[in-house]
């Protein structure tokens, strides 16, 4: 019985109130959208520094049979040549300014390659051989990265030493400003969202004073009296956050993995196995902000 | 049933009290009229038995509790102990007269097969069985005011609360409806009942009590609207050249009006 009154009480307040329960819906998606947007370029951010950053500070890419590289006249790299760069890292001279080095093969770097570009056409068509063996090196002082660039070039068998940090760090520096944008988007619609929902509350509460007035009077509980406003509130805040999460998702799966994996093959973009991952967080903050929002205007203008 | 000890209540804002140490004692099944001018504070001391209110001092015991004390969730356990009726009759416009009835029991959770059941006997108690399907406007201010009380009375409480039911209603329908609480009252329902109506306090010769200033002046057993003494404290006022005074009369200069206080009217919302 109470369940069927809450259902009726709420669809009654919403239908009552379309207008408003529109604009909260579409408030909360807009601020909701932002939110999650930002969520998705720290997702972006750390994928990228998952595989690249925290791990490897310079590479010394070895030749492959169709480097270019003046170096790699003689073709792919020879065992000789390659033993030679490893003695070199670990000579005297280098020794003060290397923490340690890894050796990465041809397999190894197929399969990191393709973990990290999983699903793109470009991990279908690639082949292990056109992938550089190469040593990974970590830097005690990644500044010092001129050192190992400048003594291994012209090194027979280097193609390139390519500080990773420095062609990473551009990308890095955009998403992060992006996020910080998508940030303060979201701060200043949720402050709106916020607002919007305390004040359709408010107007709910006092177009429906008679109910609750009567309500309190017959004796019904602090809790089914103010149930179905706050209900009300949440219950448009999460369907804003539903279209948001259809929104993020549309943006992933057509914008990123539809065009932009393409467009710019650079390194592996986020799926919408990552939206999923934000969708609970952007429903959560809508219930959050929904529920502080009308509990805090309830506690004001409703008596109970 | 309900009793005042010493209880008075002063509104913020107001330097005057709106009540001023009342003492009072209801038993189960009385049926009591609160009499007094507009500001006398029966509005207050209703809200104080309803705790919509709770008093400045002195204790209110509503059922055998002190009704300050309650903490706020079991209010509306001690309200399901309470009907109320007002003047405005408070239907709600969109029900018909069956679902203005029903929704104070669904509002506490009864269960549907309660409602179909206890529903149409209480129409029937008021005199309204067959209308159950009308619109509030489609009913007569009366037949309004029957319907409000049904649902007041619907849950079977204790204590009927009434604050001028027949404040809006000619005489004849005013009558229908003091019978109809005289019935109630006689399933041993407490009733207190603020008014102003001179004709139905005097016809109907229960226990009155009399504000004045919010301090009680009178407590009658089968009183009438007013004493000999107070009529011709009403006199002197109307004519307070020639008029020969009485042993009401200083009082009643002391104390005044004074509980008129801005919103008055509005004080149930």
């Amino acid at each position: 019985m109470r369940v069927r009154f809450l259902a009726s009480e709420i669809l009654g307040g919403l239908r009552r109130n379309t207008a408003m329960t529109v604009s909260v819906v579409l408030v909360t998606f807009v601020s909701l959208v932002f939110v999650g947007a930002g969520a998705l370029l720290q997702l972006q951010v750390n994928q990228m520094k998952d595989y690249w950053y925290d791990r490897v500070q310079v590479s010394v890419f070895l030749c492959t049979a169709d480097s270019e590289a003046p170096t790699c006249t003689s073709g792919e790299v020879t065992p000789s040549q390659r033993d030679a760069v490893l003695a070199e890292l670990r000579s005297p001279t280098l020794q003060p300014y290397v923490e340690s080095v890894q050796f990465e093969s041809k397999a190894d770097a197929y399969a990191r390659f393709q973990q990290q570009f999983a699903g793109t056409a470009i991990a279908e068509s690639a082949t292990e051989d056109q992938l550089n063996e190469s040593f990974r090196v970590k830097l005690t002082d990644p500044t010092k990265y001129d050192v190992v660039t400048q003594f291994f070039a012209g090194t027979p068998g280097v193609e390139q030493v390519q500080d990773q940090r420095r062609v990473l760090d551009p990308f890095f520096t955009v998403l992060n400003v992006a996020t910080a944008v998508a940030g303060g988007f979201a701060l200043v619609m949720i402050v709106a969202a916020a607002l919007l929902i305390a004040t359709t509350i408010r107007l709910s509460a006092f177009s429906r004073r008679r109910e609750t007035g009567i309500m309190r009077l017959v004796g019904a509980s602090k809790l089914l009296i103010q149930l179905p406003f706050l209900l009300e509130g949440v219950l448009a805040a999460v369907v804003g956050a539903a279209l948001a999460v259809g929104a993020l998702y549309a943006a992933v799966r057509f914008g990123v993995q539809g065009w932009l994996v393409e467009a710019l093959p650079l390194f592996g973009y986020v799926g919408t196995h990552q939206v999923w991952l934000v969708a609970p967080v952007l429903v959560a903050v809508a219930v959050l902000l929904a529920g502080t929002a009308s509990v805090t205007t309830l506690s004001r203008y409703l008596r109970v | 049933m309900i009793r005042f000890e010493s209880v008075s209540k002063t509104y913020p804002r107001s330097k005057r009290p709106a009540l001023h140490r009342v003492n009072l004692d209801v038993e189960r099944g009385e049926f009591v009229f609160l009499v007094g001018a507009s500001g006398s504070g029966k509005s207050t001391l209703l809200r104080l038995v309803l705790r919509e209110d709770v008093a400045t001092r002195g204790s209110v015991h509503v059922a055998g509790r002190d009704v300050a004390r309650l903490s706020s969730w079991k209010v509306p356990h001690l309200r399901r102990q309470m009907g109320v009726v007002f003047q405005d009759f408070r239907l709600l416009p969109g029900k018909n007269v069956f679902d203005n009835v029903a929704f104070a029991l669904q509002v506490i959770g009864k269960s549907r097969h309660h409602i179909a059941q206890v529903v149409p006997e209480t129409l029937e108690l008021v005199g309204l069985a067959g209308k159950e399907r009308r619109l509030p406007h489609e009913l007569s201010g009366g037949e309004q005011q029957r319907v409000a009380i049904a649902r007041a009375f619907v849950n079977r409480p204790a204590i009927l609360l009434a604050d001028e039911p027949t404040g809006n209603l000619d005489p004849e329908t005013s009558a229908g409806i003091m019978k109809l609480l005289e019935r109630i009252n006689r399933t041993s329902t407490t009733i207190l009942m603020a008014t102003h109506d001179t004709g139905t306090v005097d016809a109907l010769r229960k226990r009155v009590v009399q504000l004045e200033g919010g301090v009680v002046v009178r407590d009658e057993a089968a009183g009438g609207y007013a004493t000999g003494a107070l009529r011709a404290v009403d006199e002197a006022d109307r004519s307070p050249v020639d008029g020969p005074g009485g042993p009401g009369g200083g009082r009643g200069a002391d104390t005044g009006w004074a509980g008129a206080r801005p919103g008055a009217t509005e004080v149930w919302r």
